[in-house]
This record gives structure tokens, sequence and C-alpha cells, in this order.
């Protein structure tokens, strides 16, 4: 800690690299002399003033300032010098005050380099004064202190100096005052406080100058491990609690995977984590194998190439063993490399085995069986399954990853339902039913991962033509309004939810959000639109663009059930709407990529179990919880 | 406890007592040597990066540097860009870690390189070591310290690379100029 010191108080210095920095509040001189251990200073050269501002290890400023800051490096002290005094006199004949008595009291600090303070003291009780000795650092058995004097000077600086035991103290001080006064008036106004850059620049000429200055290292302010303030602790990495740990493995064989075993506040980002991990996983691993297979590929290609362009080879039997050692290199390559991966899958299939009966319901898929248990939560999770993710590699092997999608949903989804989605053998009408279906399952989890009456979905339907997929939502009542039908519908729905991103938007730019009109429903707000964009007029369409660019910000999202095809007539128009919604499809397809390599992974929509009724008890528990807060 | 490499010595990545590491960090650390002057801030600060090239039959496949923090096989991995070097403590700015286990079976090489990204030669930097650490017990397996005063910015370190079932690490020590990795290649090539 700082020690403030009164008169005559010494305190240990610990660094060696310090600065002292003077506070007066009008214009001092600052300078510091160098005595031997016997307290003598010999002679002018060892008295670092404005005439002479560096020393070996010592700098002062090069003029009468208010603030200074005075270098000093002990370690590049000469051996001789055991004591360094810091002396304050008053500038003379610059019609400024002539004793320390009419200006506040002088303020001294040491200081590390990284501002911190070490020792500070105040100069009190001056009165005629007009020279004063601040502070002396001294050596004692190799170590070196501070220690506050405070002693005045009535006859000013010549006497201060002759103190010091310097004979030609007259003459020197003479020096100082005139060195003082060329920098006065070299100022263009008298400088508020001697600015670091200015005192910096003066260092470094000086030094190039002298060639005297230390050598030992300037090192960058604020070394760690000194009881500095600074903390090197990265601020948005502090260790969250340790994860459920792993059984140690034995050795040789991998260690046996546990569900929660990543970091994470909760087990629920916990496993978040963990099957993000595991997305990585797989798709690192499937780089690896692709790139070996890839790299085994071109060289074998060379190597037959080689072997062609090879006019021995046509002789005998060269050219047909030279192939077949290539095709062998290559074998054994892929070989090596299939190993490798099949190695990695087995682990992950292993991990899932574990993490899948391990998830909460919002990451669940619909057949584990805590959607039988399922009831309203109390607090939104962190994510939502969206759907399965697997690579060709992992096929075999049936794995999946969960595709978990972060709440609230950052983007509207688009459930294509046009027949460049899925193979060519599945009729566009089923794939219209299917499309319809699947945006249910989509929503009915939704519902479901909210609390109750924090998420309102709104279902557009023009034609009519998703009454039967629709069905589960609207026979629940979980709706937060009838389903919307006919071109009137859509731009009810439309207005409405428009008037809510308007009146969201203007109280949170206006920082009122409690201005909003009591009957305006603050839940998230989920717009189905079915055969988006049959009933749509170009007033719609614009509205419904409104909504996909400025609703996610204020909770409004949409869920797109269409075929891009229909909306051909648009041309490009509706270009960014496409690319602005996350793309779903209602058949395996694989048109998602992950970020880190960019493989195409073929992505799996949910489905519920054939003849389970798990749907339907679930959306009855989303119903009774809202009836229960009276939606 | 850990080797003080020379330029050209070989090593054999194999645990004392048996067994192949699984993965070790090559980290790196420097210092930026001091400039005439006492005001520590004025020490101009100095970045260098470290980098990994993947090779595979001496044909580079991917490289780990600051822009490319992960290989694609994500065995390499890049802690991250350090721009200033360190408070001389002696610990790693920079490191890249492998898992060894993990490097696609191809790869038979990894190359790593340190370079000025600032353009300072190796003259004005202090203390800077290359080193490498079982990754699993944090135990030093080998140093290298760059030996300074070179009219140089860049040194091709060390290799690691496949022998037999397990990996060796050789201390290259080339100098090289150039501002990243991909200068450094025709400076590499030989050293394969």
């Amino acid at each position: 800690m700082a020690a403030e010191l009164v008169r005559g108080q010494n305190h240990p210095l610990t660094q060696t690299r310090l600065e002292i920095r003077v506070s007066a509040g009008r214009p001092v001189v600052a300078g510091a002399t160098l005595a031997d251990d016997r307290g003598t200073v010999h002679g002018t050269q060892r008295v670092a003033h404005p005439g002479a501002p560096a020393l070996p290890g010592l700098e002062v400023p090069r003029q009468a300032a208010s603030d200074h800051r005075l270098a000093v490096d002990l370690d590049a002290m000469p051996q001789d010098v055991h004591r360094i005094t810091v002396l304050l006199a008053l500038p003379v004949g610059t019609g400024g005050p002539t004793r320390f008595g009419a200006v506040a009291a002088p303020f001294v600090a040491v200081t590390g380099l990284d501002g911190t303070e070490v020792a500070s003291y105040t100069i009190t009780d001056l009165d005629t004064e007009s020279a004063v000795v601040a502070l002396e650092l001294y050596r004692r058995q190799d170590a070196w202190k501070v220690r506050a004097i405070g002693q005045g000077y009535a006859d000013g600086l010549a006497a201060l100096l002759a103190d010091q035991g310097l004979t030609d103290a007259h003459a020197l001080a003479g020096t100082i005052h005139d060195a003082v006064a060329q920098g006065l008036a070299r100022a263009v106004a008298p400088p508020p406080r001697a600015t670091d850059e200015a005192q910096v620049r003066a260092a470094a000429t000086a030094g190039q100058a002298a060639g005297a200055l230390p050598s030992s290292a300037p090192a960058p302010a604020g070394r760690p491990g000194g009881d500095g303030p600074i903390d090197y602790s990265h601020p948005g990495r502090q260790a969250p609690p340790p994860p459920p740990t792993a059984q140690p493995a034995e050795p040789g064989r991998p260690a046996v995977p546990v569900a929660g075993d990543a970091t994470g506040w909760s087990m629920e980002e916990r496993l978040y984590n963990q099957v993000w991990g595991m997305f990585e996983d797989l798709a690192r691993t499937a780089a690896a194998y692709r790139s070996a297979v890839d790299f085994a590929d071109s060289r074998m290609e060379q190597e037959l190439d080689h072997v062609l362009s090879d006019p021995r080879s046509r002789i005998g039997g060269q050219g047909d063993a030279a192939r077949e050692a290539a095709r062998a290199k290559h074998g054994a390559l892929v070989d090596r490399a299939r190993e490798a991966l099949d190695r990695d899958v087995a682990q992950l299939v292993a991990e899932s085995d574990v993490v899948e009966p391990a998830l909460p319901a919002a990451y669940a898929r619909w057949d584990n069986p805590c959607w039988h248990a399922y009831r309203s939560p109390m607090e939104i999770p962190m994510a939502v399954r969206l759907g399965d993710l697997r690579l060709p590699e992992s096929e075999a092997a049936g794995l999946r990853i969960p595709m978990l999608v972060r709440l609230p949903l950052e983007r509207g989804l688009w459930i294509d339902a046009g027949a460049s989605a899925g193979d060519a053998l599945t009729d566009a009408d089923e794939l219209r039913a299917r499309a319809a279906h699947t945006a249910v399952i989509h929503a009915a989890r939704l519902l479901a991962a909210y609390p109750a009456g924090e998420f309102s979905v709104h279902v557009v339907d023009p034609a009519g033509t998703a009454a039967g997929a629709l069905a589960p939502l609207v026979e629940a009542g979980v709706l937060a309004s009838p389903v919307a039908r006919g071109a009137a519908g859509v731009s009810e729905t439309l207005t409405r939810l428009t008037e809510r991103v308007d009146l969201v938007q203007m109280a949170v730019r206006a920082g009122a959000a409690d201005a909003l009109p009591p009957d305006l429903d603050v839940a998230e707000q989920l717009l189905i639109v079915h055969d988006f964009p049959h009933g749509f007029d170009d007033r719609a369409v614009t509205r419904l663009r409104y909504l996909a660019d400025e609703g996610p910000q204020v909770g409004v999202h949409l869920m797109l059930v269409a075929d891009r095809e229909d909306a051909a007539e648009y041309g490009p128009l509706l270009d960014p709407l496409w690319r602005a919604l996350l793309r779903l499809t209602p058949v395996p397809d694989d048109h998602l990529a992950d970020p880190w390599v960019g493989h195409a992974w073929t992505y799996e929509p949910p489905t519920v179990p054939d003849g389970s009724a798990i749907l339907r008890q679930v959306l009855a528990e989303v119903a009774d919880a809202r009836r229960a807060r009276g939606l | 406890m850990g080797i003080d490499l020379t330029k050209g010595q070989a090593i054999s990545l194999e645990k004392q007592g048996g067994g192949t590491l699984t993965a070790v960090r090559m980290g790196l650390g420097w210092q930026a040597a001091p400039r005439r002057g006492l005001f520590g801030t004025r020490t101009r600060e100095i970045d260098l990066d470290a980098s990994a090239v993947l090779f595979a039959d001496k044909q580079p496949v991917d490289v780990v540097f600051f822009r490319h923090l992960v290989s694609d096989d994500g065995s390499v991995r890049h802690t991250g860009d350090n721009l200033v070097g360190g408070a001389g403590q002696g610990g790693d700015d920079e490191a890249i870690l492998v898992d060894l286990a993990r490097v696609p079976v191809h790869i038979d090489q990894i190359v790593f390189t340190v370079n000025s990204f600032t353009g300072q030669t190796f003259q004005e930097v202090q203390n800077a070591f290359c080193r490498l650490v079982d990754e699993t017990n944090g135990q030093e397996l080998a140093r290298y310290t760059l030996d300074g005063g070179g009219q140089y910015t860049a040194q091709i370190m060390a290799k690691v690379h496949r022998d037999g079932p397990g990996w060796k690490m050789t201390a290259l020590g080339t100098a090289a100029n150039g501002r990243t990795f991909q200068d450094l290649m025709p400076a590499i090539l030989p050293g394969l």
C-alpha cells in the first residue's frame, strides 16, 4: 500500500524503476543531487537540473512547471551513489511568488512505472523558504529506501546547494535559474503542465546525446508478480464451475463419456456446449478423413501419371509393378484414415448414447421419455432442437448430432415445401403436407420450450389448405388468435404484428419500455404463414419483409411454409427474404453447413414417433398452463 | 527434464518410461529488446506470430496461424494472436497445441515458424524461445532459444514429424525473412 510519509519517516522501495511526481500548484523547478556514502556531492556533474536534465539513472524536467515527473532507475545508478536528494525551488525573476508559504503545499509521490503509488509526502509548514529538499532516496545495504525531508532554505537554491557540500553553489544556482528563465521564455504560454510526451522526447534526445542512459530494460509498465493492482486474469474468462468429472480412463483406452462433460454454469449450458463440441468434433474428424483420402487420391493419380509417362515402364512388368505399388500405398493410407475415423466416430457414438437420454425437453428428440413428464417450464431455455444433423461418414454408425439453435430465435424459419427440397420420389402434394406438419412440430416445441404465456403463435392460412396439419395446435387451444383466412385475414394479422413491431421499436428507442399500451402482448410472437404467397398482395408482401427484417430484434419471428417457386413472379424482390430465413426441409436434405469446415450436413427434420400421442399431450399441458395464467 | 536443443538436433517424442505423447504444445515467448531511454512505455511493441504448417509428403496441406486458428481437422490449434509479447515472465506468449493422436494420417510433418509481423528484426527481440511441452502434464520436453542478434525477421523453429508409429521433433533454427508464413515457404521446403 502507498505510505503517506511524515517528515523524517522512511519507507522501503521494492522497485528500482520509479517515477517521482511533484505537484505544487504553481511552476516550480525540480532537480536532484547524487551523493556518495558520506553524503558528499562530487561536483556539479552530480546534479540533475533543468540545465543538465539527464544523469545516469536519473531524468528531471527541463522547465519549471506545476507538475513534474522525475524518472529514476536505481539499477542504473553508479555504484558510488548512495543518496539521491530531490529538491524543489521557486523560479526567480518570473514575477511569481518568491516564498513557498505563498503557494499550496507541494505534494511529492514516489510511484512505480505503472503509476502505482509507493509513498507520498506533502511538504507542509513552509513559509519564507524559496527552495526545499523534498525527499531523499538512499541505499542501505544494497536496498533502497525513501525518506521524507522537507528541509526548506529561505536563502534559496544557492543555500540549499551549498548545504549539499557543493563549493560553487552560487554559480550552479545561477546556471539553474538561467536555464529555467530560458525555458520559460521559450514557452508560448506558461505551460499548464509539462506533458509526458515532451518529457519523454527530452529524455530520448538527451539520452542519445549523452549516451549515458542506463541500458537496463525499460520494461513494459506494470510487471506482474508484484503486489500492484493489475489483475492479469482475463475478465471474460473466469472459470465456470467444473463440470462433472469423468471417470479416469484406463490406460490405453478412451475415456468413458459422461453427459454434461463440458464447461458451463448449469447442466443445461454444459449439455449445450457438449452437443456443440460433438458437432465440431464430428466436423473435424470428417475433415481429417476427407483430406487424407483426397491426398491419397491425388498422390496415386500423380504416381500413375508418372508411370505412364516414363518410357521404361513400357518394358516388361516394371510399369505394372509401379502401378500396383501406387495403388497399395493409396489403399494403405485410406485404410489408416478410415481406422482413425472409425475410432473417432465410435467415441462420439458412445458420447451420444449417454448425452441423448440426459437432454432436457427443449433439446430432446420427441421419442425421449422426458416428454412424458413434460411440465410447462419456469424459464426460457438457452436453445431448442430443430432437428438432427449427420454426415455421410457418420451415417453407418447411426450418429446424429442434435441441431440446437439459441433462443430467442435470431432468424425466422423457412420450411421449404418445394420439390427441390427433397428426393424426386416424393410428390409435390405429399411434400406440402409434410411441410405443414413439420411446421406444427417446430411450433409445438417452441411453445413447449417457453414458459406459458411468453410465446404467442399466430397462424395465417389464406386458403385453408393446412387445416388438417394445424389441427393439433387449433384443438389444443394454444394459438393466440384464430387461424386467419383469406386476404382480409392476412392483412389484419400483418397489420397487428407490424404495429406491435413499430410500438416496441419506438419504446425501445425512446427508452420508455413501460409506456407501452397495457393491452400489448409482451410475449415473443411467432407468425406461421402457410402457403406463402397465396393470399398476399404487394402490400402484404412488403409488410412481411418488414417483419422479417425488423421483427427478430423485438421478439416477432416468422415461420414461412412455402415453395420458392410459387413466389417466382416476385423475382429477385424476395431474395433478401429467403436469405434472411433459416431454411429447413420436411425431408432429409443436405443443405446446412457447419461453421468450422463448411461440410454439407444432412438435416433431418424432427419426427414424432408413429402412433404416439406425445405432441397432443404436450400441447394439452401447454394449454393448461396458459389457462392457468388466464390466457 | 527439458533438453536444450541446438540447431539440427532431433529428439524423439516418446514418453519417459514408454508410451507415446498424445498432445504437445509449442510455446513461443519473447520480449521486445529495450531501447535506450528511461521510459518503459516507449519500448516499441513487437508482434511475433507463431504459425504451424502441416505437410503431407512435402506438400503444404493446411496451416494454422493467427487468421486460421484451428486446422480443418481440429488437431492443431493456435491459442490466439499476441501482439506485444511477454512481460518477461518466461511464459508462452503464443502457443500452438497439437493433438498428435488426431493429426490426419497423411500429415507427416508439422513445421513451426516465427515471424515478426511488425517487421523488426530479431536484433530487437529479447529472450525469445520456443519450447515443446507435453500438454498432458505440463512437462517441458525441449527448449530452443532463438539466438538473437540476427538481421532477419523470421525463423523456422522446428518440425515435428512422424517416426514410425511415434513422432520426433527436430530443431531447425533456419533464419529467413518474411512477414507471414507464406513468405517462408521457399525457406521451409529444403528443411523437410
